[in-house]
């Protein structure tokens, strides 16, 4: 589906059944060790949790990832969200984006994208926006 | 782990915002970028191919590397509190609230490429409250981290937001 003019949605899938090893590395590349995310064991006789669950940012990073690779070529200037709801492995994460502005100029156009990132549920984990700018006319 | 405290906001700043914390450096290294792409679940054979995209747009996050005192990573000379023959332990914290991210927001002023190192300054945002749909009051701190070049032009800044939960509602968990 194009994501050209104000109004056009496209899905993607972001990751189906996240394994716990991506959340691994994750904390690796990030930096961010916290064992609520790679340590069982802590998670749940210590956090309380039924299990390990992903970073924040990594549900972030997917849908910036997408994105990104969705306007390849293009610019993202802005990128920024959300956290609504804890993202488990096992997961399947979508993201549905949608074109809410475009505004053209001599520099180029910019438009304003709206992501809202789901699970399998439906459940909305994560909701953000995007500004993406292309140095063509549109 | 719903925010919810959009029921009322009084959205009043609060308390002064403490002193800036020093700066750090944050190298764009290809093959640290390759590694976060990958995690990402991008396909990358290697660091060369970062050369010819954008970095990431959340590769910024990895700052984290580079703080010497980062508390989410394990250090030689400080206990962790993950599990080894134990369970490992609760993170000690003056602090007695729960501390969630909120949000996370980037913005680029020009393009990042690998090669680079960026200068990274934290500064303290502003903190307000919101009464939650639960009645407890949702305690929420803003802070940015300027990423500047050898120039000390701006490159990019990240904006974050946490929220604190009320004590009552820790309580409940």
């Amino acid at each position: 589906m194009s994501l050209v003019e104000v109004g056009q949605k496209d899905e993607v899938t972001l990751v189906e059944d996240l394994k716990r090893t991506q959340i691994v590395q994750y904390a690796g590349a990030s930096g961010d060790y916290n064992p609520l995310h790679t340590d069982e064991r802590y998670a749940v006789e210590v956090g309380g949790y039924p299990g390990v669950f992903a970073h924040g940012m990594l549900t972030a990073g997917l849908t910036a990832s997408a994105v990104q690779q969705r306007f390849a070529g293009n610019f993202v200037t802005r990128f920024g969200g959300r956290f609504i709801a804890q993202v488990w492995p096992g997961d399947t994460l979508v993201a549905e984006m949608e074109v809410t502005a475009v505004d053209s100029g001599p520099g180029g156009t910019s438009r304003e994208i709206s992501i809202t990132t789901r699970n399998q549920t439906g459940a909305v984990v994560y909701a953000a926006t995007a500004t993406v700018v292309t140095d063509d006319a549109g | 782990m719903d925010i919810d405290g959009s029921a009322s906001t009084d959205g009043k700043p609060l308390a002064a915002p403490p002193a800036p914390a020093p700066s750090l450096r944050l190298p764009i290294e290809s093959s640290h970028v390759m590694m976060f792409a990958r995690s990402l679940g991008e396909q990358i054979d290697g660091p060369q191919e970062v050369a010819a995209r954008d970095i990431p747009v959340t590769f910024p996050v990895a700052l984290a590397h580079f703080d010497p005192d980062y508390e989410l990573r394990p250090h030689p000379a400080r206990a962790w509190f993950g599990s080894g023959s134990t369970p490992g332990r609760p993170r000690t914290s003056s602090e007695p609230r729960t501390r969630l991210h909120a949000e996370q927001h980037f913005e680029y002023h020009r393009r990042v490429r690998p090669g680079e190192v960026l200068t990274a300054t934290r500064r303290a945002g502003n903190v307000w409250e919101k009464t939650s749909s639960r009645g407890g009051v949702l305690t929420f701190t803003e802070s940015f981290t300027d990423f500047t070049d050898d120039e000390g032009n701006p490159v990019l800044t990240s904006r974050s937001v946490s929220v604190y939960l009320p004590l009552a509602e820790e309580q409940k968990r």
